[in-house]
């Protein structure tokens, strides 16, 4: 309770020092706005987490159900995470340093999955995955109601969130180190790689941590896509909704509470990262 | 010596063609002109970081229009340095000799050598944010000069300079041209510059470049 309070003391005292150093009306109205809103953030986060006791939350997020789901969902979000990189550093790097007929068309393209409503993604998957060609590759790799297309409808969102940051990254940063580079006896790709990738680091820390952030909350395309089968496709964010389907608050609540906590730490690591996405 | 023959190229809505210079072996040779008029154009076609639509490239009358900027045998000195982000200064003056797979002792070799002549010794664990623009310009020298380039690029590298750090650079320079008997290139609007440094003073206007003195 003390360590709360401290924090709201703390944003209120900040956001106050604004209006004592610029005693204006027009900055008092931009810090009651912004307060206005955090209070309600925190008044949210607060209610949740104080809804029960912190016995309760235990006893929940001990059955054997929900652990697989955090299991699940940590290995899911890790793997969607690094495989949004691998796909997010070499578009992201062509994005920046290369002009083309059409780009802004690619640029709009890429951007599809975070503006399309979620369930139609998860939809759009599982319509792609009935085709001749989704059905051959179904036969090889399962994706339809397996883990694999867990991961691979947390991709789809993950990927274009990760694309974006690596495409701000790689902007900022100079090419002109990659041209000497390439003087000295670098191929475009070597210089890529021994110059820009290195300092590309916090930005790669970056789109990985906001592509494990937005695929730990993905919702709608595992559930249309993957299913939410318990202790075998079943995620965190599925957790939350099946347990309020049958009337477990209290479950709900410690999961939900859970989640918050790893959004926590992804949003430290961000802000430790140092970069803005 | 660099020569372009007949070169033409474009870059978005500019485009030159016809483009003629000789630039003599050996010289301190500073090529002016006034600011979007193409001279660092010029030197990115030369570096190989700019493809022409035609002409002719030649260094030391090698033809190495097609060739990669690697294997033109070339050093390049951007404006603002454009050091390595993440290495020392050490490791920034080996780069060209490691990716040519020199011996790590050799490296060592040239790297101290190069610190020594740029008084960069002390500097050499240091990242390149804490440096100042007169001894980022200095790395930025040692690391084009440790592959022993037959021609040296420098594409306006005392603009950033305050005037202290200039003067001392333009010493520098000149100096380092003539132990190194390296065919020079210089760009820059400054014609002070020119006065201090050149053997050969170059124009560029109209899309041409003439020899002024």
């Amino acid at each position: 309770m003390a360590y709360e309070s401290r924090i709201v003391t703390s944003i209120l005292r900040a956001l106050l020092g604004i209006v004592t150093r610029r005693n204006s009306r027009f900055w008092s109205l931009l810090v009651f706005v912004t307060a206005g809103y955090l209070l309600f953030i925190i008044s949210m986060l607060w209610a949740t987490a104080t809804y029960s006791s912190p016995s309760d939350y235990f006893e929940a997020l001990n059955s054997r159900e929900i652990q697989h789901s955090v299991f699940l969902s940590l290995l899911t979000c890790s793997l969607t995470a690094l495989l949004s990189l691998l796909l997010a550093v070499p578009i992201g790097y062509l994005l920046a340093r290369k002009d083309f007929r059409g780009k802004a068309l690619v640029e709009s393209a890429l951007d599809i999955p975070i503006v399309l409503p979620p369930m139609v993604i998860g939809l759009c998957l599982l319509i792609l995955f009935q085709t001749r060609l989704g059905g051959l590759v179904d036969s090889v790799i399962p994706f339809t109601y397996t883990v694999f297309g867990v991961v691979l409808a947390q991709l789809v969102i993950g990927a274009a969130f990760a694309i974006r940051t690596m495409r701000g990254t790689f902007t900022q940063l100079s090419q002109r180190p990659e041209d000497v580079a390439m003087t000295l006896g670098c191929s475009r790709g070597s210089a890529m790689w021994r110059v820009a990738l290195p300092a590309a680091g916090k930005g790669m820390v970056a789109a990985g941590s906001v592509a494990w952030a937005r695929s730990l909350g993905e919702f709608g395309p595992v559930m249309v896509f993957a299913g939410s089968t318990r202790m075998k496709t079943e995620v965190l964010a599925t957790t939350v909704w099946l347990e309020l389907s049958v009337g477990e608050l209290e479950a709900a609540v410690a999961v939900s509470l859970l989640m918050v906590f790893f959004a926590m730490v992804v949003l430290v690591a961000m802000r430790l990262a140092g970069e803005r996405w | 010596m660099i020569e372009l023959v007949d070169i033409a190229w474009r870059v978005g809505e500019f485009s030159l063609s016809g483009l003629n210079c000789v630039v003599p072996e050996g010289k301190y040779s500073v090529l002016m002109g006034n600011t979007g008029c193409g001279k660092s154009t010029v030197v990115e076609l030369i570096c190989g970081l700019r493809e022409p639509l035609s002409g002719q490239l030649l260094i030391g009358g090698e033809e190495v229009t097609l060739k990669p900027p690697g294997e033109r045998n070339i050093g390049y000195v951007p404006q603002d340095g454009a050091l390595f982000p993440t290495m020392t200064v050490s490791e920034q003056i080996g780069f060209g000799l490691k990716i040519r797979r020199r011996a790590e002792a050799e490296i060592e070799k040239a790297v101290s050598t190069l610190a020594r002549e740029l008084g960069l010794e002390k500097l050499l664990n240091r990242m390149p944010d804490g440096l100042s623009g007169g001894e980022r310009q200095r790395v930025a020298l040692g690391r084009a000069l440790a592959v022993q380039p037959k021609v040296l690029l420098l594409d306006e590298p005392l603009s950033a300079l305050d005037e202290d750090a200039r003067d001392e650079m333009v010493d520098l320079l000149k100096r380092i041209q003539i132990e190194h008997s390296v065919t020079v290139l210089h760009v820059t609007h400054s014609s002070r510059e020119a006065e201090q440094l050149a053997d050969v003073v170059l124009r560029m206007e109209g899309g041409k470049i003439r020899v002024v003195e």
